[in-house]
């Protein structure tokens, strides 16, 4: 048992001992070749950084309308013969109700005033023998309660008051708003998916051109015995650092244009007289940048490394 | 330690480089491998060290037979024979310490023995001490000797030597060989193959001498041969 464990852990150590030569050498040979490493990281950092701002791009925007969401409502009006003391109280129903933001009643003596001042239909106004308008509710949902289905539901549920004659619902926008955003989400994923692949073949290249460069050190390798695993691990561990180094630009691009861009956009806000700010990468992004790189420096590298390196073989003695 | 029988090698140009060739090498014996170039000592070495495979004919080395071991086994194989290049093949950005260690990391020795056994090998070509300095600034012999370090660091049984004093002057040729006699004199088995009649002759040790991908007749019934074989030599 004892023997056992100590062999584990003399493998375990074995193990750990050749990655992390193979690591090392690795981040050595990158640094020894900066310009080109850097290069390289560069064009894969901005490929990266593309699908993420689109990313935060349609995050700012779902942002920037919840924000306006206050401007989607219903209005609802209630029959002529309720009175406006009904009405008040129905109103304080209806914005104790979750998901309501706001509930505001226009009564129809107020909504009259205001008609007659805008209009300047005064005079004819003045020959009705009463009010022809009802008492009106506008209900602004919270941003989180502001989709089309949850704003269908709240609809349903005014109508069923027997004090309320119809209700109507801005939903045209909500929806377009939604269809909009959703067309984004796809552009983002389809730009995700493309340059995804772009990332695999510029590292796949990238340790294409590699493989041949070290050519000879290679074929020596084999010649003492190096299998085609150890032969391919310090590639494998550069299109992971390739990748890692890549997904760290990315973040670091967009993070520096929504920087410079954060101080306009609040100014443009202000002048809207909204509270709206620029919302940049998170931290939870630098992490799926950075796993994300690495995988897809990973799979480069294996699929350019399994090609070539099978074909070199030592040629002579 | 070595056996070929009938052994005949025909590339995909259609050169047959070996024509039905046996010879036997025993363990810890010390032969060497002479003819002029392009009589197939190449190709012998070449099998031996499986970069090839026989067409006909089957080549043993160390009990495999070369012709039926799978792919996977072949770096296990190659980890049993140390191999001297005549350009010594080192890795010129290393340094002299990580070019003798090659083997040694690649068969996943564990660390505290790779240094040891690295020190141990430079001591034994007498480069102890340049552990640290790069190929290119060592002397042509000094080079040779790293690559000898490195073939026989991982202590093989066998070592297969190429040309290995071709670039060197007659003095550090014969010391050169000398470290190969000693190597040989502990049981390790080793091939030389070299066109340098001389130094072979000043070994005293058996000679198997190709002529055309055959065993040729022994050098020494023909008069005048020697000085053909050097004369005529341009080794590719």
């Amino acid at each position: 048992m004892a023997m056992l464990m100590a062999m584990l852990m003399a493998s375990v150590s074995n193990w750990s001992a050749r990655h992390g030569h193979a690591l090392v050498s690795t981040i050595g040979h990158l640094a020894r070749h900066g310009l080109a490493t850097l290069l390289t990281v560069s064009v894969m950092g901005l490929a990266l950084a593309l699908p993420l701002a689109l990313d935060v791009l349609v995050r700012n925007v779902r942002n920037a309308t919840g924000d306006f969401s206050g401007s989607v409502g219903l209005s609802v009006y209630f029959k002529p013969e309720v009175p406006e003391a009904k009405a008040r109280q129905l109103t304080r129903i209806a914005a104790e109700r979750t998901g309501v933001a706001s509930a505001t009643l226009i009564t129809a003596s107020e909504a009259l005033a205001e008609f007659r001042a805008q209009s300047g239909f005064g005079a004819a106004l003045d020959s009705l023998p009463d009010n022809p308008l009802p008492n009106v509710l506008t209900l602004r949902p919270t941003p989180d309660a502001a989709s089309p289905s949850q704003l269908d539901a709240l609809r349903s549920y005014l109508l069923a008051w027997p004090e309320v004659d119809s209700v109507q619902l801005d939903r045209d926008w909500v929806l377009r708003l939604g269809a909009i955003l959703e067309l984004l989400r796809r552009v983002t994923l389809i730009a995700a998916v493309l340059l995804a692949a772009g990332v695999i073949a510029v590292i796949g290249n990238t340790i294409r051109l590699e493989i041949l460069n070290r050519r000879e050190e290679i074929e020596v390798t084999k010649l003492v015995g190096g299998t085609n695993g150890f032969v391919r691990r310090p590639f494998l561990y550069a299109g992971v650092c390739y990748g890692g180094l890549a997904g760290l630009v990315g973040w670091g691009v967009v993070a520096i244009a929504q920087a410079s861009l954060a101080p306009v956009t609040l100014r443009l806000a202000a002048a809207y007289g909204s509270a709206f700010r620029l919302a940049g990468p998170t931290l939870p992004d630098l992490g799926s940048l950075l796993v994300g790189g690495m995988l897809l420096g990973w799979l480069g590298a294996w699929i350019a490394a399994s090609r070539q390196l099978s074909a070199i073989e030592p040629r002579s003695v | 330690m070595i056996r070929f029988e009938r052994v005949s090698k025909r590339y995909p140009n259609g050169r047959e480089a070996l024509t039905d060739l046996s010879f036997e090498v025993g363990a810890g014996e010390m032969v060497f491998l002479t003819g002029r170039s392009g009589a197939g000592k190449s190709s012998v070495l070449k099998l031996i060290a499986l970069l090839e495979r026989p067409t006909r004919g089957q080549v043993t080395v160390n009990g495999d037979n070369t012709s039926r071991l799978p792919l996977r086994r072949v770096p296990q194989f190659r980890r049993g024979l140390g191999v001297v290049f005549q350009d010594h093949r080192l890795l010129m950005d290393r340094p002299v310490f990580d070019n003798v260690a090659l083997p040694l990391i690649v068969a996943d020795s564990a660390f505290r023995d790779i240094e040891k056994r690295v020190r141990a090998a430079l001591d034994q070509v007498g480069l102890l001490g340049k552990e640290r300095v790069a190929p290119l600034e060592l002397s042509v012999g000094e080079q040779q000797r790293v690559c000898i370090a490195r073939a026989i660091v991982s202590k093989p049984p066998l070592l297969l030597a190429d040309e290995p004093t071709g670039n060197l002057d007659a003095t550090l040729a014969a010391e050169v060989m000398g470290l190969f006699r000693r190597f040989s004199a502990v049981g390790v088995t080793v091939v030389v193959a070299t066109h340098d009649l001389p130094l072979v002759r000043a070994t005293g040790l058996r000679e198997i001498e190709l002529d055309d991908g055959r065993l040729g007749a022994p050098a020494d019934d023909i008069g005048g041969h020697v000085d053909g074989h050097v004369d005529g030599h341009v080794d590719g």
